[in-house]
C-alpha cells in the first residue's frame, strides 16, 4: 500500500497573490450570472398573463437596493466578458493558409463582436 | 460505464461555454437595460411590460436561462472545489438538477402568455 503524499492547501490560498485573486474572482462571476438567471425567471413569472404582480417587479427594478446589485452584477458581468474574450484565442486557433492568424485578432474580433451586439440589443430594446 | 470515465463531461463542458459565450456577449448590455434604462426612466413600465410579453422575447430569455444556468452549476462546481468544498462541488447532481429545474419552471412560465 502506497500512501498519496499530499500537501494540504489553506482555504485562503486565492488571496495570497493577485493572479490567484483575479481567477477566483472570474470563477465566482458565475454567481453574477446566476442572480441575473434569477430576475429573468421573475422577469417570465411576474409578466405571464395570469400573474398580477407586474407593478412589483418593476418597483424593485426601479428601487435603490436593485440598482445597487444591478452595479455589483454589472461590474462582475463586465469581468467575465473581459477574461472570456481574453481567452478566445486559445481556444479558437485560425489558420490562414500556412500562417496562424494572430491571438489580437481573434481577441479583437470578438470584442468587436461583443459591441456589436450590445449595441444592437439597446437599439432594439430602447429604438 | 464499462470504461469507467464519465461520458457526459464534453455535454457539461460544451454547455459552459456555449453558456459563457452567450453570457460575455449579452450579459452587460441586458443588465445596462435593466439596471440603468428602467430606473433612469428611459423606459416605462408599460414597454417593459409589453417587451416581455412578446413570444420572441420570451423563447429568447428561456434559451438563455437554460445556457445561464449550465454555465453557472459547471463553473461553480469547480471553483467550490478550488476553495476547499469540494464535497460539496462534487454532487454534480444538485447543481445540474437546479439549472434543468430552473429551465423548466423559465419554459413553463413563458408558454403562459
Amino acid at each position: 500500500m502506497t500512501k498519496e503524499l499530499h500537501r494540504p492547501l489553506p482555504r485562503s490560498w486565492w488571496l495570497r497573490k493577485a493572479t490567484y485573486f483575479q481567477f477566483m474572482i472570474r470563477e465566482l462571476t458565475s454567481l453574477a450570472v446566476l442572480a441575473y438567471t434569477g430576475l429573468m425567471i421573475w422577469a417570465l413569472l411576474s409578466s405571464s398573463s395570469d400573474a398580477a404582480d407586474f407593478p412589483e417587479f418593476f418597483d424593485f427594478l426601479t428601487g435603490p437596493l436593485s440598482v445597487w446589485l444591478h452595479m455589483i452584477v454589472l461590474a462582475l458581468a463586465l469581468f467575465h466578458t473581459g477574461t472570456w474574450i481574453a481567452l478566445t484565442p486559445k481556444v479558437l486557433v485560425l489558420w490562414r493558409d500556412d500562417e496562424r492568424v494572430e491571438p489580437d485578432v481573434i481577441a479583437g474580433a470578438n470584442a468587436t463582436l461583443f459591441l456589436v451586439i450590445s449595441g444592437a440589443v439597446w437599439w432594439l430594446v430602447m429604438g | 460505464m464499462s470504461s469507467g470515465r464519465d461520458r457526459t463531461a464534453p455535454l457539461f463542458w460544451l454547455l459552459f461555454a456555449g453558456g459563457g459565450t452567450a453570457s460575455a456577449m449579452l450579459l452587460p448590455v441586458m443588465v445596462a437595460i435593466t439596471g440603468i434604462a428602467v430606473p433612469a426612466g428611459w423606459i416605462g413600465e408599460d414597454d417593459l411590460a409589453a417587451l416581455l410579453r412578446n413570444p420572441i422575447t420570451r423563447i429568447v430569455l428561456v434559451g438563455l436561462v437554460f445556457l445561464f444556468l449550465f454555465h453557472w452549476a459547471h463553473r461553480f462546481r469547480y471553483a467550490l472545489v478550488d476553495l476547499g468544498l469540494g464535497w460539496l462541488g462534487k454532487q454534480a447532481w444538485l447543481f445540474y438538477g437546479l439549472a434543468i429545474a430552473g429551465t423548466i419552471v423559465a419554459g413553463l412560465t413563458a408558454l403562459r402568455l
